[in-house]
């Protein structure tokens, strides 16, 4: 087995030991949920170009103005078409990413670019078709995660935080500014909160946004929208947990190159992880 | 120190390598599986099905879609699609103020009728507020008036046989290439039996007005708006959706959008 590291720090391999760190089924949900929320993503800006403004309240205002965000093309006085975005009143010129995009001779006046839209092309029905569908795989996953986690102490134990985790929380912040990791097989305070926010509260929050912007579930639990403050209050929220998540998802991916990609990418493989002998030792004595 | 400036140097390459990954997202990769009819799309599309399942059973089949107080009334009702027919028929019966109009209600019934609008106006009515959402994504609250569908179903007596209503209509679409295409839509039993999926005559007070359906429209308000046909010529009570249009339902079935738009 190859080490990751080919650093100082682990020349020495008697000083690190292989343990089974994810269980299967958190294997499996994470790269179900991966698959699923990369074509969520870019089938749900499909959608969102279809008509490409965030609202605030149970309707769209076109007689009235309840917007907070929109993205347009518009034509400048000497005849150039810029994209502006639109935020809170305020116009930023975003020419090249929204609103216009594409090459120079063959532009497209669409919200978000081809590159970030399935498929590439306008097409909201099959950005529908490849949202709900992906959406069920979501849920499905979620509601099983959620289910197997009670069961087998995932919950409990990896995610959410424990008191000793929450006091320590300063320090791991520390720790991770000085990009000095723990390779434990346990997450750090830091981690777990990350992770509990992500799955304990976006997604969950994820899918009953979205069910609320459903009129046969707006009649069928219509508290969701008391809860949300309207269907387009649940649109906006939508698509600002979608952010939070693309966010956390950069993160993400950076943690696991900085922390050794390999190690990282096979525990969530084969479950298999490389962490420090001290480490281990000071998890025993916990 | 040297532990740190490893990490760092470590770090620098992780901040290169994860930016790298970022333009894989790039998406025409996927745009040949998904054309409409392609097999991969219909088993993506078949999720509308379970949908449709899964909602049936969470509301009941009389469940009201969300009502809202006058005061939410705020803008006129955003007309959306066609919004003045050219068709010659409907431009003889705009002409003389839709009083030569009469509505056909013809298939699997025990008695085919034809309701004039005076007559579709003197039958009980239904006046509701609610939300339009459209798929797009917008939403504008209205008050809509009219006769309730399942009166006119009871009036003309459904054969045990029927599964699905039809709606035919006078405003014709343009499909590019392949020309024009006379709008339709379709909707199960359980939502034309629905009590706020009415006939519409009446918006925000005064009668429909032309760019949001006149003479007739229908509201079906657990779907989306493109189920809720506009300048409704006559409705067919069937059993099979295939004999119509493409044979998925509707204008924009035809087109790839689900049949079931309750989400």
């Amino acid at each position: 087995m190859a080490a990751a590291d080919n650093g100082t720090e682990q020349t020495d391999r008697s000083m690190s030991l292989v343990v089974r760190r994810h269980a299967l089924v958190t294997r499996l949900t994470h790269w179900l949920w991966a698959l699923a929320l990369f074509f969520l993503l870019l089938s749900g800006l499909q959608i969102f170009n279809a008509h490409p403004a965030l609202y605030v309240g149970q309707q769209s205002g076109f007689e009235f103005d309840n917007s907070i965000l929109s993205i347009d093309a518009t034509r400048t006085a000497d005849g150039d078409v810029r994209g502006v975005t639109t935020f809170f009143g305020h116009g930023f010129d975003t020419t090249g990413m929204l609103g216009v995009s594409g090459p120079v001779d063959r532009r497209a006046y669409r919200a978000f670019p081809s590159w970030l839209t399935v498929p590439s092309y306008q097409d909201l029905a099959t950005g529908r078709v490849v949202h709900f569908f992906f959406a069920w795989v979501f849920a499905t996953v979620f509601v099983a995660w959620i289910i197997a986690s009670i069961i087998n102490g995932h919950l409990r134990r990896d995610i959410v935080p424990s008191g000793e985790d929450l006091r320590g929380l300063p320090r791991s912040v520390l720790r991770h500014l000085r990009f000095q990791f723990d390779h434990g097989r346990r997450y750090n305070g830091l981690q777990k909160l990350s992770y509990a926010i992500v799955l304990l509260i976006f997604f969950p929050l994820m899918i009953l946004t979205g069910m609320s912007m459903s009129p046969g579930m707006n009649a069928a639990w219509p508290w969701l929208l008391d809860v949300f403050g309207g269907r387009q209050t649940a649109r906006t929220i939508h698509f600002v947990i979608m952010l939070l998540l693309v966010l956390f998802f950069v993160v993400h991916i950076f943690m696991v190159f900085a922390a050794g990609p390999i190690n990282e990418l096979r525990s969530m493989i084969s479950g298999r992880y490389r962490i420090d002998r001290e480490q281990r030792q000071r998890e025993a004595g916990r | 120190m040297s532990r740190l400036w490893i990490t760092r140097r470590r770090l620098l390459t992780a901040a290169g390598l994860a930016g790298a990954t970022l333009p894989l997202a790039g998406c025409d990769a996927f745009d040949g599986i998904l054309q409409n009819r392609a097999p991969v799309r219909d088993v993506l599309a078949s999720a509308n099905g379970l949908t449709y399942r899964v909602q049936r059973l969470l509301a009941d089949a009389d469940r009201l879609a969300p009502e809202f107080a006058e005061s939410e009334i705020r803008q006129g009702q955003r007309p959306n699609g066609s919004t003045d027919p050219t068709d010659e028929a409907y431009i003889a019966l705009r002409q003389q103020d839709f009083s030569g109009y009469s509505l056909g209600v013809t298939g699997l019934v025990e008695r085919p009728l034809r309701l004039t609008l005076t007559e579709l106006r003197n039958m009980p009515s239904r006046t509701q507020i609610t939300r339009h959402d459209c798929v797009e994504g917008w939403s504008c609250i209205a008050k809509w008036t009219g006769v309730p569908l399942a009166r006119v179903l009871d009036e003309a007596r459904v054969r045990p046989e029927a599964r699905y209503v039809v709606f035919h209509c006078f405003d014709r679409m343009n499909l590019g290439l392949s020309g024009e295409t006379a709008y339709y839509e379709s909707i199960d039993l359980i939502d034309a039996r629905h009590p706020q999926t009415i006939l519409a005559y009446g918006l925000n007070g005064k009668p429909l007005p032309v760019e949001n359906g006149a003479p007739l429209r229908v509201r079906i308000e657990r779907q989306l708006g493109y189920k809720m046909a506009k300048y409704i010529s006559a409705i067919e009570v069937v059993s099979d959706l295939s004999p119509f249009g493409r044979g998925r339902g509707g204008f924009w079935e035809d087109l790839g959008y689900d049949w079931y738009a309750g989400i």
